[in-house]
């Protein structure tokens, strides 16, 4: 092919205008000055093109040649890529450090996946078979948890001739031919995908199961559904990154795709020195085997941020269509929409709310569409992208426009409260202003999978922390004394629910992940207390007996001293609760009639 | 590469300059700029056509359109770097200002460093023990890290960066190499005198090297400064073994002249007039904290900025908090009742502290004890509000312990003298003594076990 080349004509930070481009295509990747930066195009006018380029243009001079490589900004999939660490646009991050030591260098050009590593390679086509298109026809144990499944490309199909027979093969081993009546394709075992075109599926599907976190505030009061969308915004310090960490090391997915965008290198690292000594809670593997990261930290260029989230998404849903639950973190798309914004500056372009693009609402809207649950193409498995995107307002200001946009392509919002935050009640999660509009969904397979009664315990406890809110606010006016007794009761019990539900310390190995199993008998034994409580407090029992048994503080340590594999311990704890009950009850009934 | 040299510029606008009918210059190239004699620097912003916009360090101010002249010097702005400049003093874009000579051996190093691939970073563990109670044992400092200091005008920031420089030092291990880089910008001329002569009477100052631009010196200069002096650090750190601690002051100074700078290149503002690109601006310079797997060196980063009218949600300080791992807020209201260091503990933070405290580290409790002092604290603020509505006399009984409580907590354990250094131990037994004021079934975040072994209710 005859390789088309422009001349740069204007430099401006990380946009670079070039001419004599008219054959270029829109998103195509470019190859920039002597030094052959990457670049992508971003717009086109007659003969001349925009480019934003993914690294420093220190150096670069008027006049310099802009190459075209035919392709659009694209990932590389096939296996090998689990546990790798990737910069915005699928650079091994590990291989950029063999290659150009401790500082990023620019220019430097390395493939995603490694060509040359041999897998055991299980084929499942033979000669004359048709294939269409995501058909799996190999597998490959690519760890020893996870099973990567070849699969046929979209828009690809025919007769397959010369397959090779189950073996070592590198990725870029042809292992069949394609005949479709006209064309050859040489099918190998990887697949290059557009990073701003969704993948497709055959059919999107209900999203009815939730992806379980091990978190008490999400799984039980504000679920997210496999294939659902969730926002989490909080200002600095509220612990956005650290309940991110938290997803990603116990959610109930197959594969986890951490995007690190625009934060900071310090994170990333605790990531990739934690992750391979923590097990996966499921089947005891290393937690790596299940991830892989992007990181393009805030000091990495600005255009490789903004496309490190579509990076990541492709990825997640070439994992989706071989059947198997994504999980996407995201922190922080604020980051992602500052990128945008900056480089619409430069663009100079209208401004809309904030000097933000007035695109920054489809853009978004486009990003969060792409989690979802589907019957995959070609293989009909089911498979989900879910992605959690954390939003960093500026002030904490929960009206900023990333922050209003986000909310409105997300059905779970989990706010995160400065207040909660100082006082280090972690998560942070504002159990009054956070909803869900998954429940509706999941409530079936709750009751299914856990308890009948599960959403009613759900919904007493919320209703609870709702009157203790309102109680509070007298409290603020004239102090805890002055309330009656069952008030007081309903503000020991919702602090109760507070401390020793809602809290969860993700540095103790306890408390770090909680069981639904555990979750529900936790929430129950706090209800039933709340319940008796009342009763004997309506029998004219003083609040301060109550309080003073060393029950509740039994209860508020639930968390930490029972184990997930040692829940049948709260049951001894309500034989302890309901003798306590008893003692007081026979004390007080006793009383009057003798008097 | 031959020198290119021009005469006559077609535009002066501000901080900027316009020159065109140029060949061959590169992106962020230095120029020299000679105006009847005497010369100044500047750096290529933008290229466009035949056009050059070059940003003018020292200032446009007295230049004329025909007889400037122009040399592009073909690199962009570098330092000459060798162990010599350990006690020297340069100016805001790396010239020695001080009576010694030029650096004569040494290499020249672009000021805007490279990024460090984050494969290549070795998370932080190594705490830094401060003598300061307030911060050793709620928002522990570690090697490595960024922390800033939020302060306010007339707060004693400068008096508590100097306690920390004084004091740090880490557990087991000789103070060796260990060197200091000083970056000034804006700041006045007694406050800088203050911080060197501190250095020089802690006997410091050879191991210290200085940038200075001050309140009097050109504003877009500043741009540079504390580049140029996270250069010098990364060369100490990564290139010579030495552990560096950054004191960057006033960080609100270098964003107002990047503010000014943006306004005059016609760029679209966001917030406050702020270019949209703070953000990347400030983690360019940040991100340079850090260790590195197998370098020995580390730098550690304590930037100060004043908070505009003590707003923590201006963006200067909100986009620092998201990018630095954890503040140290200087609080008003507390300094005024005398508390010195005026730290307000519920708003600062170390998000690196987790991994470098407790068993091994410090002391098994640090972290539960840490976790219990903040939510008592922050009881103690609610239980002052109610207080002051009702009147302390009504307060009920458990309120008026975290009353008593709080007073000891502010006099006893964040109130320190400037020159005293509290050891871990001594510190954490401090706050034992201060929850000795709360009953025992308050500590709901302390073990039984800690309970058992260090609480000693107090009946004072």
């Amino acid at each position: 092919m005859e390789q088309k080349t422009g001349k740069l004509y204007m430099i401006n930070g990380p946009v670079v205008k070039a001419d004599n481009t008219s054959s270029f295509m829109m998103h195509e990747v470019v190859r920039v000055g002597k030094i052959g930066l990457i670049g992508e195009i971003i717009s086109l006018e007659d003969d001349r093109a925009t480019i934003q380029i993914y690294e420093e243009t220190t150096g670069l001079k008027i006049g310099e040649p802009v190459r075209s490589s035919g392709k659009l900004l694209s990932v590389m999939l096939g296996p090998g890529m689990i546990g790798n660490v990737y910069d915005g646009i699928q650079r091994p991050l590990e291989v950029l450090r063999n290659r150009s030591g401790d500082f990023l260098k620019r220019g430097v050009e390395v493939l995603p996946i490694d060509f040359k590593h041999e897998w055991d390679t299980e084929i499942l086509i033979k000669d004359g078979d048709t294939v269409k298109p995501g058909q799996i026809i190999a597998t490959v144990d690519e760890t020893s948890s996870f099973t990567h499944r070849i699969m046929i490309p979209p828009g690809v199909s025919g007769t397959v001739n010369n397959v090779r027979t189950s073996g070592r093969y590198t990725v870029d081993t042809v292992i069949a031919e394609i005949d479709d009546g006209g064309d050859k394709y040489n099918l190998t075992m990887f697949q290059n995908w557009p990073v701003r075109t969704p993948r497709p599926y055959k059919k999107r599907l209900a999203v009815d199961e939730p992806l379980i976190t091990g978190q008490r505030v999400i799984d039980t009061f504000f679920p997210l559904n496999k294939g659902g969308a969730a926002c989490i915004p909080g200002g600095f310090g509220t612990g956005k990154t650290i309940l991110q960490h938290q997803f990603a090391k116990w959610s109930d997915a197959d594969v986890i795709v951490y995007i690190g965008c625009g934060e900071r290198g310090n994170e990333m690292t605790e990531v990739l020195e934690e992750f391979p000594e923590l097990k996966d809670p499921r089947n005891g593997k290393p937690l790596m085997e299940r991830t892989i990261l992007i990181a393009n930290t805030s000091n990495m260029p600005v255009s490789a941020r903004e496309a490190s989230i579509y990076t990541g998404v492709t990825i997640a849903e070439y994992f989706r269509d071989m059947g198997y639950h994504v999980a996407v973190m995201a922190d922080s798309t604020s980051r992602w929409a500052e990128a945008l914004r900056e480089i619409s500056g430069r663009l100079e372009e209208m401004p809309a709310e904030e000097g933000f693009p007035p695109y920054l609402s489809s853009r978004l809207a486009d990003f969060y569409e792409r989690a979802g649950k589907v019957s995959a193409l070609g293989n009909e498995s089911l498979g989900s992208v879910s992605i959690i995107g954390a939003v960093s307002p500026p002030g904490g200001d929960f009206s900023e426009p990333v922050t209003t946009h986000t909310k409105r392509f997300t059905r779970c919002f989990w706010a995160l409260d400065k207040s909660l935050a100082n006082a280090r009640h972690y998560p942070a999660i504002n159990w009054l202003t956070s909803y869900s509009e998954n429940i509706g969904d999941v409530k079936e397979w709750y009751s299914k999978t856990v308890s009948r009664d599960f959403f009613k315990l759900r919904n007493e406890a919320l209703a609870l922390l709702n009157e203790d809110d309102r109680l509070q606010q007298i409290i603020k006016l004239v102090g805890e004394d002055v309330l009656p007794d069952d008030q007081k009761l309903t503000v020991r019990a919702a602090s109760l629910i507070k401390i020793g539900f809602l809290q969860q310390n993700s540095y103790s190995k306890v408390d770090c992940f909680a069981s639904l199993n555990k979750q529900y008998k936790m929430l129950k034994i706090m209800l039933v207390f709340y319940e008796k409580a009342r009763e004997l407090i309506s029998l004219g029992v003083a609040i301060s007996e109550i309080l003073k048994g060393s029950i509740l503080n039994t209860l508020m340590r639930m968390k930490e001293e029972v184990s997930n594999d040692n829940v049948e311990k709260i049951t001894a704890i309500g034989k302890e609760l309901e003798s306590f009950c008893m003692a007081l009850k026979k004390k007080y009934s006793g009383k009057p009639d003798n008097m | 590469m031959p020198v290119k040299e021009y005469i006559g510029l077609s535009k002066i606008d501000g901080p900027l300059i316009f020159i065109k009918k140029v060949k061959n210059i590169s992106y962020n190239e230095v120029v020299e700029i000679t105006y009847k004699g005497s010369s100044r620097f500047g750096q290529v912003v933008m290229l466009s056509n035949d056009t050059a916009v070059i940003q003018v360090f020292q200032g446009t101010e007295g230049l004329s359109i025909d007889k400037t002249s122009i040399r592009f010097l073909g690199r962009p702005l570098e330092i000459k770097l060798s162990e010599d400049i350990l006690g020297r003093t340069f100016n805001g874009i790396g010239m020695p200002i001080d009576e010694g000579s030029r650096i004569i051996r040494g290499e020249y190093r672009d000021i805007n460093g490279e990024p460090i691939n984050p494969a290549s970073r070795m998370y932080p563990r190594n705490y830094i023990e401060t003598g300061v109670s307030a911060i050793d044992l709620l928002m522990t400092v570690v090697r490595g890290q960024k922390l800033p200091i939020f302060s306010g005008n007339g707060l004693p920031h400068n008096r508590l960066a100097v306690q920390i420089t004084r004091q740090a030092r880490i557990k087991g291990e000789e103070r060796g190499r260990f060197a200091i880089v000083f970056a000034a910008m804006g700041i006045k001329h007694d406050s800088a005198r203050y911080i060197l002569s501190s250095f020089e009477e802690s006997g410091a100052l050879k191991n210290v090297v200085t940038f200075l631009n001050l309140a009097d010196d050109p504003t877009i200069e500043r741009i540079a400064t504390p580049r140029v002096a996270l250069t010098a650090a990364e060369y100490l750190a990564f290139e010579k073994g030495m552990h560096v601690l950054v004191i960057m002051t006033d960080m609100t100074n270098y964003c107002e002249a990047l503010r000014e700078l943006s306004t005059a290149r016609g760029e679209v503002p966001s917030r406050k007039g702020y270019p949209g690109y703070l953000y990347s601006d400030l983690a360019s310079m940040y991100e340079r904290a850090g260790m590195i797997k197998g370098k020995k060196g580390s730098i550690t980063q304590l930037p100060i900025l004043s908070m505009p009218n003590d707003d923590i949600t201006h963006p200067i300080p909100d986009l620092t908090g998201y990018i630095t791992e954890g503040q140290i807020v200087l609080d008003r209201d507390l300094y005024r009742k005398g508390v010195y260091p005026p730290i307000n503990i519920l708003l600062s933070l170390s998000r690196l502290m987790k991994d470098s405290i407790g068993e091994g580290y410090t002391r098994l409790d640090h972290p539960h004890v840490y976790s219990q002092l903040f939510a008592a604290y922050s009881r103690v603020h609610e239980v002052r509000a109610l207080a002051s509505i009702i009147g302390e006399e009504e307060l009920i009984d458990l309120d008026k312990m975290y009353m008593k409580f709080g007073k000891a907590f502010e006099e006893e354990f964040i109130t320190q003298g400037e020159d005293e250094n509290r050891a871990m131990e001594e510190t954490l037994d401090i706050a034992w003594k201060v929850l000795g004021y709360l009953p025992k079934e308050e500590l709901t975040r302390i073990s039984r076990d800690e309970i058992e072994r260090f609480y000693n209710k107090r009946e004072d």
